[in-house]
């Protein structure tokens, strides 16, 4: 009987110090090249960001950058498993490391970079807040909202806004939350509310989800900044500059015109700049712990910024967004990146 | 002459160390011992591993305001001044509310289906049949989907809403009727509900004691009635008819004033009620079958009717039977008011470990709360249940 004491003691000694340990892991990196796959969190259903299609292969803008990620550290953009989230698990599966990197059209903002214990790496894409009702209501601005029932999701800074927009405006309202997109949608379309709430490309893309689309409009009013972009965990500033420069490099391959098509005669390129992004001069992607060819490995497999906004979001798909700020700083837009240097 | 040594040996004096009872509390207090030191450092560790990650930790988030909304609510709460703390209260009460009148509702009509299952009236028995074998075995998930879609699929919207008299209005936003507005003289009105109540007890009382002494019967019902529904009537009118209504008008999207009943509510209400009592009239029919025929049959040697057969002889014995597990019934309707997430009624879980996790990203102090209110709601059941079995229980002598 003491013997068992003694030793279910010592067990549990070692069991706590061993959990103790567990604080000094491995970089993230590393996991992920021993694993040989890339747990990307992502959106568990949402056109042009996050949505398997009917071959069950994911797409969206949001997945490809994950493509790119994988992309960079394998060579290959199929090495991603892709995990669905819905709005109010995301953070918790992230800082649990349920998964490595979080690319779930999520919004920036200060508390969420201060105190869950994760950052954001950049924005992926410009967005805001708008909403979306019946046209047989005969409303064409959000200021004649009052008194409206209102859908949104729970856990996101849609539900937020809405609050502070309804107040600011001293305008009354109900709101109901539902936990996951699809509730919230089939509510509307149900009728249970007046006006859907959103990020404006959600809206566009949510309302290819309801019965007759073309019943419903979208109100011009934008009544937040939504910075949308990948975050990680704040424990491994390697992992962060890995996925924050995957992101600029798409960006900086589309302002120096590096396409899918033309990346392997760009490499002849006499640009310096060029020269730089694709590693035939400098080992800039061995810094960040890849190979210097890594942008060569991105483009090829998934584009630059450009092409995978067209053909996820833009032109090419069937939300038909237009770049508007999400085009480069050069035409117009926001998207900036800094050099390869 | 030899002398016997007075001395005798005292067992358990000459070591503590053999001593059962010293021996029995020696290992019990290392146990204790080591749940305590794992609990401790269970929780120190993860406290540590929270810092390494810099995620915030404690309790201040409880002070801090909120910025959003919730629909139902049993307490003020806005956006505007309003903190995590109070969301927490609005989600306990959301979830209080459900669950206290899903458990009466499902008693009743758990009874009435076990009752009707032992009838002898084939189609009424075939029915609760098929109802207690449907429900049971259907998810509750799907049911709360069906339910909330039923509810809301069939209803006009706000601008045609089925006008009901009393100025009560059935839409898909809900059932929207008037709101009572209670002036200071209502406070007569209340004050003569009680007295009527406490006069009905003690009439109660004393019509029993002049039943066991003489066996003369008193219409009980009929007298209670009168008392708690005549009194405060009288006083409301000398009063002078304290009370006005908060009538609903159409406004431009909804129904604006009047008491508002949302239909995420009402589905979760007939979820839950429906799912429950399917296990409940089981469990009266396995309470009332096992009690004795012969109970029945002395009680229809004795002339009792049908009605006060199973009133007064069989359920008051089935009872015994019954009590556990209807407790654990009770537990679960609790529990499973949890699926409301699933369609939007802001309960505990969807306030509290949805909404404030989520916008506090403390996962650890969130989830902690919420389960030790659950615990705590479910052993508050199981001891009334258990004060009340224990009423019930065959008194043994």
């Amino acid at each position: 009987m003491k013997k068992f004491f003694a030793a279910a003691i010592a067990g549990l000694g070692l069991a706590v110090t061993a959990s103790a340990a567990s604080a000094q892991a491995p970089s993230t990196l590393a996991q992920v090249k021993q694993r040989n796959i890339l747990n990307c969190g992502s959106n568990t259903g949402l056109a042009g960001f996050g949505v398997p299609d009917a071959q069950g292969n994911w797409q969206g803008l949001d997945v490809e950058y994950c493509r790119a990620i994988a992309a960079a550290i394998f060579n290959d953009p199929n090495k991603v498993k892709f995990i669905p989230l819905s709005a109010k698990d995301r953070f918790t599966a992230l800082q649990s490391g349920e998964v490595d990197v979080l690319v779930r059209n999520s919004t920036w903002t200060m508390t969420r970079d201060a105190s869950l214990g994760i950052v954001f790496t950049g924005v992926n894409y410009y967005d805001g807040q708008g909403f979306m009702v019946r046209k047989k209501l005969g409303v064409t601005s959000a200021k004649q909202l009052s008194g409206a029932s209102v859908c949104t999701q729970q856990g996101t800074t849609t539900e937020l806004n809405l609050a502070d927009y309804f107040r600011a405006n001293n305008l009354k309202y109900e709101v109901v939350a539902f936990a996951s997109s699809d509730e919230t949608i089939k509510a509307y379309d149900a009728g249970r509310c007046d006006a859907f709430t959103t990020d404006a490309s959600g809206l566009y893309a949510e309302r290819l989800k309801l019965t007759a689309p073309d019943d419903h409009i979208v109100l011009p009013e934008i009544i937040s900044k939504e910075p949308l972009g990948p975050s990680v965990r704040n424990n491994d500033s390697g992992w962060f500059n890995l996925v924050k420069w995957v992101h600029y490099a798409m960006i900086n391959a589309e302002e120096l015109g590096v396409t899918k098509a033309n990346v392997d005669e760009m490499l002849k390129s006499p640009n310096p700049e060029i020269k730089r992004l694709l590693g035939t001069e400098g080992k800039f992607g061995e810094t960040i712990g890849l190979t210097p060819d890594w942008v060569v490995r991105i483009v090829k497999h998934v584009g630059n910024y450009g092409e995978s906004f067209e053909k996820n979001v833009g032109q090419g798909s069937l939300l038909k967004i237009a770049r508007g700020q999400n085009g480069l700083w050069t035409k117009g837009g926001l998207q900036y990146a800094p050099p390869v240097r | 002459m030899t002398t016997i040594p007075t001395e005798t040996r005292q067992p358990g004096k000459a070591s503590l160390l053999y001593d059962p009872k010293i021996r029995g509390y020696a290992y019990q207090i290392l146990l204790l011992a080591v749940v305590g030191f794992l609990v401790w450092s269970a929780a120190s560790n993860a406290i540590e591993n929270l810092r390494a990650q810099k995620i915030a930790s404690g309790f201040g988030f409880w002070h801090n305001a909120a910025g959003f909304d919730v629909n139902q609510k049993l307490i003020p709460f806005s956006a505007s001044g309003s903190t995590y703390g109070q969301a927490f209260y609005v989600g306990l009460l959301n979830t209080l509310l459900v669950a206290s009148i899903g458990i009466v509702l499902s008693t009743f009509l758990g009874f009435f289906v076990g009752v009707a299952r032992l009838s002898s009236n084939w189609v009424l028995a075939k029915l609760a049949m098929i109802y207690v074998e449907v429900i049971r075995n259907l998810p509750l998930l799907l049911q709360l989907f069906f339910w909330y879609n039923a509810v809301l699929k069939p209803l006009p919207d706000a601008r045609n809403s089925i006008a009901l008299p009393g100025s009560i209005f059935l839409n898909n936003r809900g059932l929207i009727m008037p709101n009572p507005q209670f002036g200071p003289a209502f406070q007569a009105v209340v004050v003569a509900f009680f007295l009527a109540a406490f006069a009905a007890i003690a009439f109660y009382i004393w019509s029993k004691r002049q039943q066991e002494r003489t066996g003369k019967q008193y219409p009980n019902g009929l007298i209670t009635l009168g008392l708690i529904l005549g009194l405060p009537l009288i006083v409301y009118f000398l009063a002078g008819q304290p009370l006005s209504f908060d009538l609903p008008q159409q406004g431009r999207f909804n129904l604006t004033g009047g008491l508002q009943i949302y239909p995420e509510f009402v589905a979760l209400l007939i979820g839950l009620t429906t799912y429950t009592a399917g296990f409940i009239a089981e469990v009266v029919r396995a309470g009332i079958l096992a009690v004795s025929k012969g109970q029945t049959e002395a009680a229809n040697a004795l002339g009792l009717r049908a009605g006060p057969t199973l009133k007064l002889v069989v359920i008051p014995q089935a009872m015994r039977v019954i009590i556990p597990p209807l407790t654990s019934n009770y537990l679960n309707l609790t529990k499973n008011s949890s699926l409301a997430v699933a369609i939007g009624y802001p309960d505990l879980v969807q306030v509290f470990t949805g909404t404030v996790l989520n916008q506090t990203g403390q996962a650890v102090e969130v989830v902690a709360i919420t389960m030790a209110v659950y615990l705590t709601i479910s052993l508050v059941t199981s001891l009334f249940m258990n004060i009340y079995n224990k009423r019930m229980a065959l008194v043994e002598r």
